[in-house]
């Protein structure tokens, strides 16, 4: 069975040596430092470091050997099936990395003389028109540094439109499913929106006639994910798109389930106006444990004058950086987005043309059917709004039943599942579904790995009532056993850095 | 290229995907899309190119890629707020493991231990560096950390003002002004000293009242020089019960008084320098730290990773702290939807850190401080130009003016590129007053022939004037 390597590896701060270095800096020459002077008298008095700083004095042989050490504490895509649901942990193409590390991108600064970064604008420039083309939006912003960054961007955009209309007062409520991902209703109230919440009909899908009840002309848009967060296609959405857009609303597409849908139907030809897009998702990038990801956001045409600056143009001959909107809401983060994981984005969709990019979609929601089919009958789990409908790139079970008949939740499934050398799903979430398990195999694992899945979640289950114990105490396979996360959270045990943990120990003492 | 089979998608193959939909119960994928109305389903390619093979691939963005020019093509002193730093080649190696590289969010702690070990070493170490309690494990950059500190500091004073320095970086003050916008935080500028730049403290007891709820500098400044004021900043803040917010230049902070020690309540700023290339911008690595008040920590935005014990008490371990500040718990009350943030630029930068230790982060900040004033030195021999413009101490920025040599810096700079060297930051336009000034950085990286070479030539352009 699977084993995680536990190196009970020290913090840090408790390894090395005082005297030992891990790096040489260049040298400052004698010369230099003569016509200079002595640093002191450069740094004023009362602004110079006296204390001493607390950091770790370790060769370059036990840094690597401490990191490389956590490495292997974690589990990746490259480590087996990670399904994650809404996050489409996909293959991240070596490939993709070689040309990110190259120096003729790592090393040019964003200020630049354009002429001397014509080759990285040119990318960055095609990139835009291929996501356009993709979603089917009419010009593409690749500043946000994620997801919730794109919609964050998305709102703001809402808001810009509806102030250019007269309108910035009034329409100040923006409408999410039930069903929505928390980033949704979170980014419209860091727009300055009040949030209202939708209801799911007995299918999964947005309610028609409470969304006719819910819009007025207060409302500013709709923000939806399509196939939504159960993985069910909005079959509706001609009749959403034509509630909101009458009601003097925009509709915001949330791109975390793009991937189903790519070359098979496009958001923006849907009615959606603006769309964003999880190019650490859908176009292959890796997530990093966290991030660097990004999130672009594609808008129809009369939003456009709206995006942040600048804008990459292209006059035939040289590509430049246009500053000059004077409708621009501005910026929401420094530079120009994260140009290092939109190469990789770029290489991806070169890697697969139209025709791959759809393959990707379609046995993405093979993958996921086929998943569903393996896993439907299990005893304990359930396959709430409408079991027989297929389902698009995830499918979500719920647990219910098994956790009153036997008292292993979706929580106890998704650790125990861990000690298969298997990831969980995502868990409680949508919250819609009670004990929800959500699954997303996305197009990356070969049938054997999601056979080897559904065998892994039938004998949990059997587990659940025969040996309920031996979930319940799981996960004892990883690096760790479970651990107690109140105690992390709660203030008078939490210790979020070493200094912390350090006075609270003497505290304790 | 053939669609099916393909590299990436190993289900693509068309006998698995029969054996697949039999066990399904379906003749063809088309059904599992029946749901999607006729009239929306694509019925003609899209407009992007044929795939490529991985060699076509590699040699098509290689060859786009060579129309940049690169430091190793010209020495570059450009800083202001993406610096050129040398990576170690451990903390290359190592986020390129592929355990970190494609892991996603440590969702479960068990199973991703090394991932957040490391995040729980950059906030510690990051903490250290600034003399705060406690740190996130990152925001996007330092522009929409000050944009979330000025949110955080709102809330927490239920106040809806903040006061900034007349002079930052427009990136960042354009920013702040589109996080601030919503909730209804007005800005207001603090004027500095015609002299040496330093904030103009009558200005800033004019300006603060009890209706600030933050005031936010910045040290080293935008235009690179120390701000000196800071205990009567602090002081002033907090007399007037706001939060004293301070941005700074992690390289500076082995050699200059972390911001913790002049009472600062939350400290942001920029991370890339240490460990993470400049990639044309991005990812950046924002820095968000507070102290250990639980009235600003329950307040912060973003992920922080906690140490914690096992449920049977016998273990130690690590876990995301504090989730229900954040959107997938608390959604509308969120204190921020950021949620994937720059984890793998924090871990490059734990591993730097570690790398460095207290006595190279010492020397970092000592190499950057005598090869920068190094560089100025030069500079300010030259006639008709001013460097810096400011009389205080510079650490690795400086302004360069050029308004006595009458030529602008686009003019200048347009020469010294003939000559295969960038200049600084033209800031003749967004800060006019100025006049025609660069901000010039030099590094580590910046050898001292590049530096004398860098005065030569600006020497003989402007002499050939």
């Amino acid at each position: 069975m699977f084993k995680q390597a536990n190196w009970n590896e020290p913090v840090i701060f408790n390894l090395g040596r005082n005297g030992r270095r891990g790096h040489v800096l260049p040298k400052v020459e004698e010369e230099v430092k003569n016509i200079v002077g002595i640093l002191n008298t450069l740094i004023p008095n009362n602004m110079r470091r006296t204390s001493q700083f607390r950091l770790p004095e370790l060769s370059e042989v036990e840094v690597a050997r401490h990191f490389m050490r956590l490495s292997e504490m974690n589990y990746g895509v490259d480590s087996g099936l990670y399904p994650l649901g809404s996050c489409t942990m996909k293959y991240n193409p070596k490939i993709n990395e070689e040309l990110a590390s190259l120096p003729t991108i790592s090393l040019v600064h964003p200020y630049q003389d354009e002429s001397t970064v014509q080759g990285i604008l040119e990318i960055l420039y095609r990139l835009e028109r291929w996501l356009a083309e993709i979603t089917g939006t009419c010009e593409v912003c690749l500043h946000p540094a994620a997801g919730a960054h794109g919609e964050f961007l998305g709102t703001l955009l809402m808001r810009a439109y509806h102030k250019f209309n007269g309108e910035g007062e009034r329409r100040s409520e923006v409408i999410v499913p039930d069903s929505a991902h928390g980033t949704n209703p979170a980014s419209a109230a860091m727009a300055g929106f009040n949030v209202v919440v939708v209801p799911s009909d007995d299918e999964g899908c947005v309610s028609l006639g409470a969304l006719k009840a819910a819009v007025s002309e207060r409302t500013a848009g709709l923000m939806l994910t399509n196939p939504n967060t159960l993985g069910i296609f909005e079959r509706n959405i001609d009749e959403i798109a034509r509630i909101v857009h009458e009601a003097g609303g925009l509709l915001y597409y949330d791109g975390a389930n793009l991937n189903p849908i790519l070359g098979k139907a496009r958001p923006g030809d849907m009615g959606f106006d603006i769309v964003h897009i999880n190019i650490h998702k859908t176009f292959s990038t890796p997530h990093g444990g966290g991030g660097p990801g990004a999130g672009p956001v594609g808008v129809s045409e009369e939003l456009a004058k709206f995006l942040p600056v600048p804008r990459i143009l292209f006059d035939g001959a040289c590509y430049r950086l246009d500053y000059d909107r004077s409708h621009s809401i501005g910026k929401i983060r420094s530079f120009y987005g994260n140009t290092a994981v939109l190469l990789k984005a770029y290489a991806y969709i070169l890697s697969l043309g139209f025709e791959g990019l759809k393959e990707a979609a379609e046995v993405s929601v093979l993958n996921a059917n086929y998943l569903m089919k393996k896993l439907r009958g299990i005893r304990g789990l359930t396959l709430p709004y409408n079991s027989e409908k297929p389902r698009k790139h995830e499918c979500v079970f719920s647990a219910k039943a098994l956790k009153n008949e036997t008292g292993v939740s979706a929580l106890n499934i998704a650790k125990r599942l861990l000690d298969y050398g298997l990831h969980a799903p995502t868990t409680y979430f949508p919250l819609i579904v009670d004990e929800a398990l959500m699954i997303e195999p996305t197009e990356t694992f070969e049938k054997e790995e999601l056979d080897r899945f559904a065998e892994a979640m039938r004998k949990i289950c059997e587990e659940a009532y025969t040996t309920p114990e031996t979930v319940l105490k799981a996960p004892c396979n990883t690096a760790v056993s479970r651990l107690d996360e109140v105690k992390a959270s709660h203030p008078r045990t939490m210790a979020l850095s070493w200094r912390m943990y350090l006075k609270r120990n003497k505290q304790n003492l | 290229m053939d669609r099916h089979n393909h590299p990436y998608i190993p289900n693509s193959q068309p006998e698995i995907k029969k054996e697949m939909m039999q066990e399904i119960g379906i003749k063809s994928i088309d059904e599992l899309y029946a749901d999607i109305p006729e009239k929306y389903c694509l019925k003609k390619p899209l407009n992007i190119p044929e795939a490529l093979s991985e060699f076509e691939v590699k040699r098509h963005v290689e060859t786009l890629l060579s129309k940049n020019k690169t430091y190793n093509d010209m020495p570059v002193f450009l800083g202001a707020g993406c610096w050129p730093h040398y990576v170690p080649a451990v903390v290359k190696e190592i986020v390129q493991r592929s355990e970190f590289l494609t892991a996603y969010t440590p969702y479960q702690p068990e199973i991703s231990q090394g991932m957040l070990q490391a995040l729980f070493e950059y906030q510690s170490m990051i903490c250290e560096l600034t003399s705060m309690d406690v740190a996130n494990c990152s925001m996007y950059d330092w522009a929409s950390a000050l944009g979330e500190a000025a949110r955080m500091a709102a809330r927490i004073t239920g106040r809806r003002e903040i006061l900034i320095p007349k002079i930052i970086h427009p990136e960042r003050a354009a920013t702040l002004h589109v996080y601030a916008e919503p909730p209804g935080i007005m800005i207001e500028q603090v004027a500095y000293e015609r002299e040496n730049g330093q904030i103009n403290l009558e200005d800033l007891k004019n300006k603060i009242s009890d209706k600030t709820a933050a005031v936010y500098i910045e040290n080293p400044s935008y235009l690179g020089f120390i701000e000196t004021q800071v205990d009567e900043i602090s002081e002033e803040a907090h007399a007037h019960g706001a939060l004293f917010i301070l941005g700074v230049d992690p390289t500076s902070l082995g050699i200059l008084k972390p911001p913790g020690e002049y009472d600062a309540d939350i400290v942001i700023g920029e991370a890339q320098p240490l460990g993470n290339a400049m990639n044309f911008g991005g990812p950046l690595l924002g820095i968000f730290a507070c102290r250990g008040d639980m009235n600003l920590i329950r307040q912060m935005p973003g992920r922080i990773i906690g140490l914690t014990t096992t449920m049977d008490g016998g273990g130690q371990g690590f876990c995301m702290a504090l989730q229900t500040r954040e959107q997938h718990i608390r959604r509308e009350r969120a204190t921020s939807n950021i949620c994937s943030n720059e984890a793998l630029c924090a871990v490059a930068s734990a591993v730097y850190m570690a790398l460095l230790g207290p006595q190279g982060l010492r020397e970092l900040g000592e190499t950057i401080m005598y090869k920068a004033n190094y560089a100025m030195r030069l500079i300010s021999e030259i006639d008709g130009v001013k460097a810096p413009i400011f009389k205080s101490a510079h650490f690795k920025e400086f302004t360069v003016n050029f308004d006595g040599a009458g030529l602008s810096v686009k003019e200048v700079h347009k020469k010294l590129l003939q000559h295969k060297i960038h200049g600084g930051k033209d800031i003749s336009k967004e800060v006019p007053e100025l006049g025609q000034t660069a901000i010039y950085c030099v590094t580590e990286v910046h050898s001292k022939e590049e530096i004398e070479r860098l005065a030569e030539v600006l020497k003989e352009v402007l002499a050939g004037r």
